[in-house]
This record gives C-alpha cells, structure tokens and sequence, in this order.
C-alpha cells in the first residue's frame, strides 16, 4: 500500500501552553487546535455567566493597502466599506460570480487606506489568491497575507471588560461594539476590538505572536477572581450556534448565496460601484427573482438531537429529503436541541414544522427566529 | 482510573455488574472522557431482547452519537429512566451510572467478558 504522508498540523503560539493547560487538541483546518479543557458544557455556561479566553491565532490576516486600497475592498468583500470609520470593523461576505459564499469575514478599516481582513483558517490560502487577483483593476493597492504575523485571542463574557481593563490604558468603557483601538495589553503591543462570535459581549486581541503567551498568561492571572477560564473550539460552536451565528464550511459555503443564507444585510446594495463587487450582478437577479430556499434556526419538538448533514423532510414518509441539517447539537445554555437548515421559502416561517431524520426515525421539528440567545434577554426556564 | 475489580468489561468500554442471572450494564470512565459531556440518552423499553453485540441505544454528547452495546443476550428487565434527565451524571459518576439490568439468556457468555485487570490493560 502506498505511504501517503499528509503535512504535519500547524500550530499556534499557544500550542505548548494548551497542552501543559491539560487541553485535549484536536485538528483543525490543518490546525492543532483545543477542543476543550475542563468540557465543553463548564466552558459554555463560564462565557454566559463569567468569562472564557480563546486561541484563534488560526485565523487568517490579510490587509489591503494602497491609494486605491478602499476600491480594492468595493470589489472583493460585499459589505460598503466606504461606511467604516477609521477604528471601525463590520462582518462581510467574499462572493463568487453567482453569489455563493466564498468565505465570511470582518472588515477592520485600520487607515483611510488601509484594511485588515480577518478570515476562516481553513481559507486563508485560498481567500489570499483570490484576492490578489481581483484586487488589481482597482489600481493602487496591494494585498499581504499578514497571518504569521498575528496571533488572536478572545475574551468573551459578561465579565471580559473588568477583567481586561486594568491590563490595558485605553478606557474600554468607550470602546463601542465594532470598533478598535491600538493600544497595549500587559505591556504587548495589541490591537484590540469589541467584538467576538458568542454573542456575550467580549473583545478580540491581535498581538504578535512572540507575546501570544505571556498576554494569554496575564488575562487569566488578571481573571482568575472574576472566574475566567481557557475555552476550546467545542464550547466556541456551541456559543455561536446559540448565538445564531453561521459557520463557513457547515451553515454557509460556496454553493449557499448570501440571500438563501439570510445574509443580506451584509451586502452594500447602495454602495458606490456595487456593480462592481463580485456576486453583485447574481445577487440583484435573486433579489428580483426571490430565494426559493432559505435558512431557517429551528428547536427540536420530538426528543433527539438533529446533528450536521441529518434529512430535512417536509411532506409525507416516503416523500424525498428537501435539504439536510447543517449546524445542530443540544447547547448547554439553553438545553434545547437546535440547529440550522435550508428549507424550500414556503416553509420558513417561524412556527412552521418540518421532520428531521434522526438515524432512520422522524422527528418533528419547528422553525424558530434566530438568534436562540440573545444576551441580556433571557432567563434559562 | 482503577476500574472496579468486581466488574466485567467489553472492549466496547461497557462494565457489567454480574449478579446471579442479572446483569447490570453502564459505560467506563474512559468512554466517558471520550465522549465529552453527555447530553442525551437513549435506552431500550423494559421487555426488549438483546442479543451479544446489538446496539441497545445511544449515548451523545455535544459533538457526538455513540451506540451503546450489549454485552451479553437476554430480555432488558430494568431501565435507568432518571438517567435520561440526568444525563451528565454519567460524567460524574460513570461506573456508577447503570443503563440497563439484563436477565441473562446464557450464562456461558460471561466468560468472554474481560476482567478489570484485562479492561485495564486495554486502555492504556
């Protein structure tokens, strides 16, 4: 049989220090990356009710640059970046010709002329080329991709801000949702935004890789009263399902057009040069047309957990699939079994039931709006 | 983890408590820490008949579906219906969390069961 020798898993700065932490690594996205350290459910419910930090230095940094830098973005990201503020950043799509997803982002406007695009780990090499090509009739501007030179954590939680404020002079207080300062963290040169993928209020800290440890290190100290605790990829997809945050790869991908993903809020319909924006021309025929499939969150009725790729039904037994489940689990906050799925339009209303396939057997299901947990609002009954 | 001496085991990560025709059946510490923490769980109906190796049930947790294992052939006599509210004890206390108490059809397959010492073994 032939040897086949697949490349080794990249690792973080923080590879070394998860593992003396007792993580249990998993891969990744060709990432050596922690699953979970004391288990998924104590790391969920500690983000919900305290804090938890997270290693995403997987993630990819591309920056754009150059007097035609903001052209650039116009083109290849479907959000109007010419709305951003210097020290604004906003969620985005990278479309194909037909609208489909390519990857999902946040677009940080470090300069007039200068962005920061912070992209899926299992993309980066992919988002980069595609880039660099469809940046040039633009002129003036030149992608990088900056990802070795960045290492990101996030600290998400209702107690993220009393934890990181007194390792950082910046007055977080005024750091509004979506915006970032430059500044420092435990002495290391940081850029720091409130923002994150938990839907708890929370920041993302880029630092240099070199300082990844010793700024890790210095937020749990700094924590440890207030009960922060290092979080994995597993509580991290829980919170973000929770959330109603969509996942590249299993929500939304590049046969998902940003409409049928419900995303069409992120798209800058009125910007200038919209035309110009790739998937534009796709986007406006299916906006005129209507979407005949659609995203919908939903909550298990019948006991079962639907998981990732289970048959959604939506006629009588025997009558084919209509679509599968992409995101599903039981999630330790809520302690519901819910997910994600497409549906035909006419089913998508909120109420509506459907039957999920669970290993052979039907269970019903019912479309609910999304998000599942809205921070500030609930109470777990 | 030492696992109890008086209990058998699968290679599956099952432990039996055997006690004259009765068979009382949970998971092991390790197919514990594997699976990560259990959300749900699906047991037979009193009355079921199993036969040595058919599937009895699942076992999941958020990130996974783990079918449950009979170790031995006979007629299901008990379930551990508090179990299905209270999934996470399994966790807490996996050896013992019993599933389900089987009658035992023939007491010839206990001897394929693996002791402690063999379980042991066998994780390392």
């Amino acid at each position: 049989m032939e040897q086949v020798t697949t490349a080794p898993l990249k690792k973080t700065p923080l590879n070394s220090r998860h593992k003396s932490s007792g993580a249990k690594m998993v891969p990744f996205s060709g990432w050596e990356m922690p699953l979970e350290y004391s288990g998924i459910t104590d790391e969920h419910m500690a983000v919900r009710t305290r804090a938890g930090l997270f290693d995403v230095s997987h993630m990819g940094e591309i920056e754009i640059a150059g007097n035609d830098a903001l052209a650039a973005v116009q083109r290849i990201s479907s959000n109007d970046a010419s709305r951003l503020q210097i020290g604004q950043a906003h969620y985005s799509l990278l479309l194909t010709p037909q609208g489909t997803i390519r990857d999902d982002l946040l677009v940080y406007r470090l300069a007039a002329a200068h962005f920061l695009l912070i992209v899926n780990a299992g993309n980066i090499q992919d988002d980069y080329a595609w880039i660099a090509e469809h940046i040039k009739p633009a002129g003036d501007a030149v992608a990088v991709d900056a990802s070795s030179r960045y290492a990101l954590l996030a600290l998400q939680g209702p107690k993220s801000l009393e934890i990181l404020q007194p390792l950082i002079g910046v007055e977080l207080g005024d750091l509004k949702y979506y915006r970032f300062v430059h500044g420092e963290v435990a002495g290391v040169r940081a850029t720091v935004s409130r923002t994150g993928y938990t839907g708890e209020d929370g920041f993302e800290i880029l630092v240099p890789p070199q300082s990844a440890d010793r700024v890790w290190q210095a937020i749990l100290q700094t924590g440890q009263s207030a009960g922060v605790i290092p979080c994995g990829l597993g509580a991290r997809d829980t919170l973000r399902l929770e959330a109603g945050m969509r996942l590249y790869g299993n929500d939304i991908d590049d046969t998902t057009t940003a409409l049928e993903a419900d995303l069409g809020w992120t798209i800058g319909w009125v910007k200038n040069d919209f035309d110009k924006t790739i998937g534009a021309a796709a986007l406006r025929e299916q906006k005129a047309a209507g979407v005949r499939r659609k995203i919908v969150g939903f909550e298990m009725v019948d006991p079962g957990i639907a998981r990732h790729g289970y048959d959604v039904c939506t006629g009588a037994p025997g009558a084919p699939p209509v679509g599968k489940v992409t995101s599903g689990t039981q999630t330790p906050y809520l302690k519901k079994a819910i997910g994600m799925a497409y549906l035909p339009v006419e089913h998508t209303t909120p109420g509506a039931t459907f039957d999920v396939d669970i290993r052979g057997r039907r269970a019903r299901a019912r479309v609910v709006p999304m998000p599942f947990y809205k921070r500030g609002a609930q109470s777990n009954s | 983890m030492t696992y109890p001496a008086g209990f058998k085991y699968t290679k599956d990560h099952e432990w039996i408590d055997l006690s004259g025709d009765r068979a009382k059946v949970g998971i092991t510490d390790y197919a514990q820490q594997q699976l990560g923490d259990v959300v749900y769980i699906e047991l037979p109906e009193v009355g079921a008949k199993l036969k040595q190796g058919q599937s009895f049930g699942t076992i999941e947790s958020v990130k996974a579906v783990s079918d449950l294992y009979s170790p031995l052939s006979g007629e299901v006599v008990e379930v551990n219906t508090a179990l299905k509210d209270k999934p996470e004890t399994v966790n807490k206390d996996p050896h013992g969390s019993w599933m389900i108490v089987v009658k035992m059809a023939s007491s010839a397959e206990a001897g394929a069961l693996l002791d402690a010492t063999q379980y042991t073994d066998l994780t390392k």
